[in-house]
């Protein structure tokens, strides 16, 4: 393992796509990293050369990515309501299966702990679950009034998490469906009543690995969202009864938004801001309400994905590139 | 504000000496030559003016900017395409925004005009450029579309009001859009799906009480009247029986009288009560009806907020039109769906769209447009009018058209010849039926 140092990271790697991107996520190995593009293709880049292979597929944007387990299968869920399950280890990645899993966009999809599971979770407000292998249906149900935004798999394999618009995070068992509790993150919510308009949602969410706390990320504050004047904001729940421990905040960040939070083993979180006021990666701690540490990434930052063994960062930015930090000296 | 002085001299009484000679010229069309001396000449004008009278507007103002990218004009799978798709309509060959899946099975009804180029990108100037026909230039003021659709096509006789603004919220009172037409046909403005503010008679007050009072007002009125009579003095006797004759015909305005059935279809946004609030009106008489969804100017997150938007818009629209064409409303009403600009093909930092005027679209449907087509082109990424190009102008003469308003002909301001459009647009004559 690398010693982790949050307060060193810094941009080590930069590749260029051809198109803004907007998703990233780093493989289980941390030997590759794949993007995602507002061209509708995804892009395979080796780590640390930073060979491309572009992948086509999708007729819309892909939001939502996900390896399996081993790193040989990557499996992401695009706006036009497609999961592509694809052999991304193979010299020439190819879609092996093609699913039209959702009604509208696909906005999130994660794996299970011991990776057998897949969750799927989008527009038409309902949670799908998947065999990874085989891209078997296992089950699904509506869950929500409005659009999920997110969801997780509690380390435990027995919950799942899923989160909406509205800031309402629900807590699932997994054996049966039924709903255990739903944590209040409706201070993720955030749109101004003049604009007549909903902003705001449950961008991301993640979980200690040791399973006792859960983190919601998204924006607050928003004053002007149609003008990008919202700030970033973190909330940090604990897991055993759902109570909202801490509001992580940041000051002068007045055009922020939390597009994904990731928890490292002591349960820092790294996250990062886009927005008008730039691409920021920010670290929260639980001893403190405003962030312990930030570093400005040179572009604005749409998605961010941790591998925390390696202590590396992958940022998918506007200006088409794919960054990558390292979390060290 | 320019106030017309009455010689009889009101302007409603004026038709000018184009519109007169436009009547001939129709009364010879029509007949195939000038029979019958002024008589029959009379009852021609008389025919078209009737007929006219029953033609109904409305707009649906999409405040802040509509992205055409994500409406009527779908780039996808390029670069400025964003993430939603193309889907057929019932009109083969053209497509719009998946955000659009009832209104696609509308398109029959449509006519989409993917051409227009007002080149203003400021919303003030932009809505007062759609809502106009003309650029705003600090020597003339000009009455809006509502206002003029008051003056040319309203029956006073329905006891309602010509000119309706339906509002997301608040509300209440006048707006001020007539100009030179005089206060008269300025808008009622209603804040929602609510009555007109004060129009119900406080229960103090008996029905003998008020009949008393009014007919002392009518008297002072009318000694006042007598001497010192003007377009505002017109205007506020106007007002005012306007408003009691509103008071008696209050059941137009609730919507609640309609059933559950014809409510769960408009669906339960405050824009599908407007739009049921608006069949309502226009079923009643009401000549011109604005209602207003807000909002659109989505500099950021442009594509979260057109999900919400113009999925709450899809359903309301297209039942409104279904509904107007099931009732055989469609074939007087035309409906037009504006906004004060489009919005930038080019996606922002903050997946938004900006300001853009130079590339974008409206719709119309319903009485003298062509329905089931498109016209005018873009190119592939969305960034320029390849054909079919028209503007603010245009539109205004279009709209005119499409109800039988001859829109070259002028009103007599002070004395002078005030063209009801811009001379130097003219109509879409390819959309009109």
């Amino acid at each position: 393992m690398i010693d982790l140092d949050i307060q060193k990271s810094h941009v080590i790697h930069q590749w260029k796509a051809d198109s803004p991107l907007i998703a990233c996520r780093i493989s289980p190995r941390g030997d590759q990293c794949v993007s995602a593009a507002q061209d509708s293709t995804l892009q395979r880049w080796n780590i640390p050369g930073g060979e491309k292979v572009v992948l086509k597929g999708h007729e819309s944007w892909a939001h939502a990515l996900t390896y399996n387990t081993t790193g040989d299968l990557l499996i992401s869920g695009g706006c036009e309501g497609r999961l592509i399950w694809w052999s991304i280890a193979d010299v020439e990645p190819k879609a092996i299966r093609t699913i039209d899993a959702h009604q509208g966009w696909i906005r999130g999809v994660e794996r299970s702990p011991d990776g057998q599971t897949l969750v799927s979770v989008g527009n038409d407000r309902t949670i799908r679950l998947w065999k990874t292998d085989s891209g078997e249906k296992l089950a699904e149900w509506s869950a929500h009034d409005r659009h999920i935004y997110s969801a997780a798999f509690h380390p435990d394999g027995v919950h799942l998490l899923t989160g909406d618009l509205m800031g309402k995070i629900h807590v699932w068992k997994l054996a049966d469906r039924t709903l255990v509790r739903t944590l209040d993150g409706s201070t993720l919510y955030g749109p101004n009543p003049g604009q007549a308009a909903e902003f705001g949602g449950v961008r991301s969410l993640a979980i200690s690995p040791n399973g006792t706390e859960v983190f919601a990320a998204g924006t607050h504050k928003g004053s002007n969202p149609f003008g990008a004047v919202h700030e970033p904001l973190l909330l940090r729940f604990q897991w055993t009864d759902g109570a909202l421990t801490k509001s992580h905040v940041c000051d002068g960040i007045p055009g922020g938004l939390l597009f994904r939070a990731c928890s490292l083993n002591d349960a820092t979180v790294v996250s990062v801001s886009g927005g008008s006021t730039g691409g920021i990666l920010l670290f929260f701690n639980a001893t403190q309400e405003k962030e312990v540490h930030r570093a400005m990434l040179p572009n604005i930052a749409r998605d961010m994905d941790l591998h925390a063994a390696t202590g590396l960062v992958a940022s998918a930015h506007h200006d088409s590139h794919l960054r990558i930090s390292g979390l060290f000296a | 504000m320019k106030i017309a002085k009455y010689a009889c001299g009101s302007t409603d009484h004026i038709v000018n000496r184009r519109r007169f000679l436009s009547g001939v010229a129709g009364s010879v069309a029509t007949t195939g030559a000038v029979v019958g001396g002024l008589g029959t000449l009379t009852q021609g004008i008389a025919a078209a003016e009737i007929q006219r009278r029953d033609m109904r507007v409305v707009v649906f103002n999409m405040h802040g900017g509509l992205s055409q990218l994500e409406s009527w004009d779908p780039k996808p799978l390029t670069r400025t395409g964003g993430p939603f798709r193309a889907i057929p309509t019932s009109v083969p060959g053209i497509h719009v925004s998946e955000l659009l899946p009832m209104t696609a099975k509308q398109m029959h009804h449509l006519c989409l005009l993917r051409g227009v180029n007002t080149s203003e990108d400021d919303h003030g100037k932009g809505a007062y450029m759609m809502l106009t026909g003309r650029r705003q230039t600090p020597s003339a003021e000009f009455p809006q579309i509502g206002s003029v659709a008051a003056k040319m096509l309203h029956d006073d006789q329905t006891g309602l009001p010509g000119h309706i603004v339906v509002t997301p919220g608040g509300g209440g009172g006048r707006g001020n859009e007539a100009a030179y037409l005089g206060p008269k046909f300025s808008s009622i403005q209603l804040g929602g799906d609510k009555p007109p503010q004060n129009s119900n008679k406080p229960d103090a007050v008996s029905d003998e009480a008020e009949k008393r009072r009014h007919e002392i007002r009518r008297k002072i009125n009318e000694q006042f009247l007598n001497q010192r009579r003007s377009a505002i003095t017109d205007a506020y006797t106007h007002s005012y029986e306007q408003a009691l004759r509103l008071m008696e015909r209050r059941e137009v305005f609730d919507v609640s009288k309609e059933p559950d059935s014809a409510k769960q279809r408009y669906g339960s946004s405050d824009l599908g009560r407007q739009c049921l609030m608006a069949r309502r009106l226009l079923e009643n008489g009401v000549s011109f009806v604005q209602v207003t969804h807000s909002n659109y100017d989505t500099h950021n997150d442009n594509f979260n907020f057109h999900i919400e938007q113009v999925g709450e818009f899809d359903q309301a629209f297209a039942t409104f039109i279904d509904d107007l064409a099931q009732r055989g409303m469609l074939e007087k009403t035309l409906v037009v769906v504006l906004s004060e600009f489009g919005r930038t093909p080019n996606i922002n930092l903050y997946y938004g769209r900006d300001h853009w005027s130079k590339a974008w679209s409206i719709a119309m449907a319903g009485a003298g447009v062509q329905h089931g087509v498109a016209f005018g082109k873009t190119n592939d990424e969305g960034t320029e009018v390849i054909d079919g190009q028209c503007d603010h102008g245009d539109i205004f003469h279009t709209i005119l058209r499409a109800v039988g308003v001859d829109s070259s002909q002028s009103l007599i301001v002070d004395g002078r010849e005030v063209p009801i459009a811009d001379p130097a647009a003219e109509p879409i004559w390819k959309v009109l039926a």
